[in-house]
């Protein structure tokens, strides 16, 4: 990878730090939202397609505005100019938009220091850095701006005080050492462009697409509710395949008369269509907390959004057809307005080494994530694996001929040899064989709870069952799986 | 308009150009074959499997691996990797853990979409809702595997006795088992012989 395709965008950040919550005293706190939503909204209508970062912080690409203005340092004056009139005095100070290469060279460029060395102003407020200077002026900074609280100190220890010294290092000794967070950390230290994703993503587009309606008076039934919203969730898939979308995870959000918002996302196999985003807020408002005490409360608004969409030509019906899935799909929906959404799904194996741990079910239209599965998991188990697997730990008695329950001494070996097995609650069966405990010692960096091994045993009994026990010195016997 | 038009005419020659089912039968695992009476599971007909829950899953291996939806209704402790090992494709086994009360309706709902279907009832049914369960799964030509018995099963399973190799006194894992399954059918009363090696039908 070289140098040049790494290279990120020209990047303008306007900073107001009079709106940044962290400044700002509580009380103050619903008056800068306010003044911040107008800040923002006056950047968007001079230069559109800019991207809030954070309350106080927005930032947009420079080669629009700087082809419209001219130049950089105008167009930064013009966004400077176009927020001006709506800040009061005591909210001007430290108003700067910086220019750089990249998001987070142009961030510090507007909030460091007037004197640091490669930044230049050409007219107050407005701090410029050129292309080709950028890693410079980055390593003159201290490492705090780019690292986060908990490898900054770290770094410090080692030595690397400025972004120029962790720039130094080599990238994959980074990542090897600090892991993810680092890495990144350490590709804005040498001005590099983001590893993933855009440097300004404009994410306005899919607000316009929400739906929201009010009711007057609040809606208090289920059904009501759920009748109330066929209009605006028609209105919402309308609006979507206006524009050639499908919706793959929308956001319903529904507010009680006290203001109280209850919100939820929905994510679906194939994509929404009315009736399954009525289904959803109806699954939804099944959930709500009954309030009784408060008398006569109900949904006052709702509101959906989408969270992630998708473009219609993908989810068109192939030419060959997937009649199937999409009867099974209809048929498991009506199973969970039966018994609720978490009643249906499929079952997913994921990592770990106690059969509980090992697998987990998906209910029907939420997303299986890729598991992590993979990988080596030493101690889980060999061979064939129980099918009944007890979710509870039932407790379980291993008793010897005299009665007395067998114990794993500090050898890691059974105190006698088992003779008889007590389920839960059932009377005493013979065994007639069983495995070497294998011990399993996870967490043993922890020190609540570590430091306690697991121990695992196979028994076959009389009756030719056999089970997988669990031990540990503290609770003793349990079942962990039946082989049914 | 017209290129939908084209996608449905091709659609209809393509469905005309596949062939065309003359039996009932479902993909079988060949080992479980000689418990079926036709050497296959057939569509709509319930099968009662008792004393084994890695057989009734065994039963549904051949059919899931060949693409077909199955369903497991009322086992809120299975083990999902172990119906993994038996064969069957997670991504298209829908799970119902605990369908509380509803376990003979939700069966009946899902009969209508899914190839094979296991049922682990948790009360005894009564007489019509069998019935009315067992038309539905004619109609759809679902096969259904109970984990009990099942008044009008088309064949019951029993399992008589179980051995399992690979574990000593103090020693070894788990290895393979072996079912002696007897199997009442039309046919008569007979026993077999199922083994598993490491969860997997030989």
């Amino acid at each position: 990878m070289s140098n040049d395709e790494d290279q990120p965008a020209r990047v303008l950040v306007l900073v107001v730090p009079a709106c940044e919550p962290e400044r700002a005293l509580p009380e103050h706190l619903m008056r800068i939202d306010r003044l911040w939503k107008d800040v923002f909204g006056a950047v968007q209508r001079t230069v559109p397609g800019a991207a809030e970062l954070q309350p106080g912080r927005c930032a947009m690409r420079a080669r629009g505005p700087t082809r419209y203005y001219g130049s950089e340092a105008v167009a930064a004056r013009a966004v400077l100019d176009c927020v001006a009139e709506l800040l009061q005095d005591g909210f001007r100070d430290g108003v700067a938009v910086g220019v750089a290469s990249g998001r987070f060279a142009a961030e510090q460029a507007a909030t460091a220091d007037e004197r640091t060395v490669w930044l230049h102003s050409p007219s107050p407020g407005v701090r410029l850095v050129e292309p080709e200077r950028t890693a410079e002026f980055l390593s003159g900074l201290p490492i705090e701006c780019a690292a986060d609280e908990l490898l900054a100190p770290v770094l410090v220890g080692l030595g690397i005080r400025t972004l120029g010294a962790f720039a130094a290092l080599p990238e994959q000794a980074v990542l090897q050492r600090f892991g993810k967070e680092a890495r990144i950390a350490h590709r804005r230290a040498r001005a590099l462009g983001e590893l993933h994703g855009s440097e300004v993503s404009d994410g306005a587009p899919l607000r316009d697409l929400s739906v929201s309606c009010e009711f007057e008076p609040p809606l208090e039934g289920v059904d009501q509710l759920a009748f109330a919203c066929s209009t605006p969730a028609e209105r919402f898939a309308r609006g979507l395949s206006e524009r050639g979308l499908v919706c793959t995870e929308l956001r319903v959000e529904l507010t009680d008369d006290a203001s109280s918002v209850h919100e939820r996302t929905w994510s679906h196999p194939a994509h929404f269509t009315a009736t399954d985003i009525v289904n959803r807020v109806r699954w939804q408002a099944a959930t709500l907390p009954a309030a009784p005490e408060r008398g006569g409360a109900g949904v006052a608004s709702i509101r959906i959004a989408p969270e992630r969409t998708a473009p219609a030509a993908s989810h068109e019906p192939g030419l060959w057809s997937n009649a199937p899935e999409e009867r099974v799909h209809h048929q498991l929906t009506r199973v969970q307005s039966l018994i609720g959404p978490e009643g249906v799904g499929t079952g997913m194996i994921i990592g770990g080494r106690i059969s509980t741990d090992r697998q987990r079910l998906i209910p029907w239209g939420a997303r299986r994530e890729s598991a992590s599965a993979a990988g080596p998991w030493p101690g889980h188990l060999m061979g064939p694996l129980p099918n009944v697997i007890s979710t509870q730990h039932a407790p379980a008695r291993l008793i010897d001929e005299n009665q007395a329950i067998v114990l794993i001494d500090a050898d890691e070996l059974l105190s006698e040899s088992p003779a008889f097995f007590v389920a839960d609650g059932a009377a005493p069966r013979a065994v007639r064989a069983w495995s070497t405990p294998w011990p399993l010692r996870e967490h043993w960096w922890h020190s609540r709870t570590g430091h306690e091994a697991l121990y695992r045993l196979q028994i076959v009994l009389d009756d030719g069952e056999a089970w997988l026990l669990r031990y540990t010195a503290s609770s003793g016997w349990a079942a962990e799986g039946r082989y049914a | 308009m017209s290129q939908l038009a084209t996608v449905r005419s091709l659609q209809q020659r393509i469905s005309t150009m596949q062939p065309a089912r003359l039996d009932d039968g479902l993909p079988t695992p060949p080992e479980l074959r000689p418990l079926l009476p036709g050497g296959a599971l057939r569509k709509g007909a319930p099968i009662a499997v008792q004393g084994s829950l890695q057989l009734a899953l065994a039963l549904l291996g051949s059919a899931s691996a060949s693409g077909a939806w199955c369903g497991v209704i009322g086992i809120p402790e299975l083990g999902f990797e172990a119906a993994a090992q038996a064969g069957l494709t997670l991504e298209r086994l829908v799970l119902v853990p605990d369908p509380g009360a509803h376990s003979l309706t939700i069966a009946g709902m899902l009969s209508e979409v899914l190839t094979i279907l296991v049922l682990c009832p948790n009360r005894q049914p009564a007489p019509g809702e069998v019935e009315r369960l067992n038309a539905r799964l004619r109609d759809h030509g679902t096969a259904l595997v109970v984990t009990n018995t099942w008044p009008r099963s088309d064949t019951a399973l029993r399992v008589t006795a179980s051995r399992w190799s690979g574990l000593g006194r103090g020693h070894g894992l788990l290895r393979t088992h072996e079912l002696s399954v007897s199997s009442t059918d039309r046919r008569g009363q007979r026993t077999h012989t199922v083994r598993f090696r490491d969860g997997r039908l030989t």
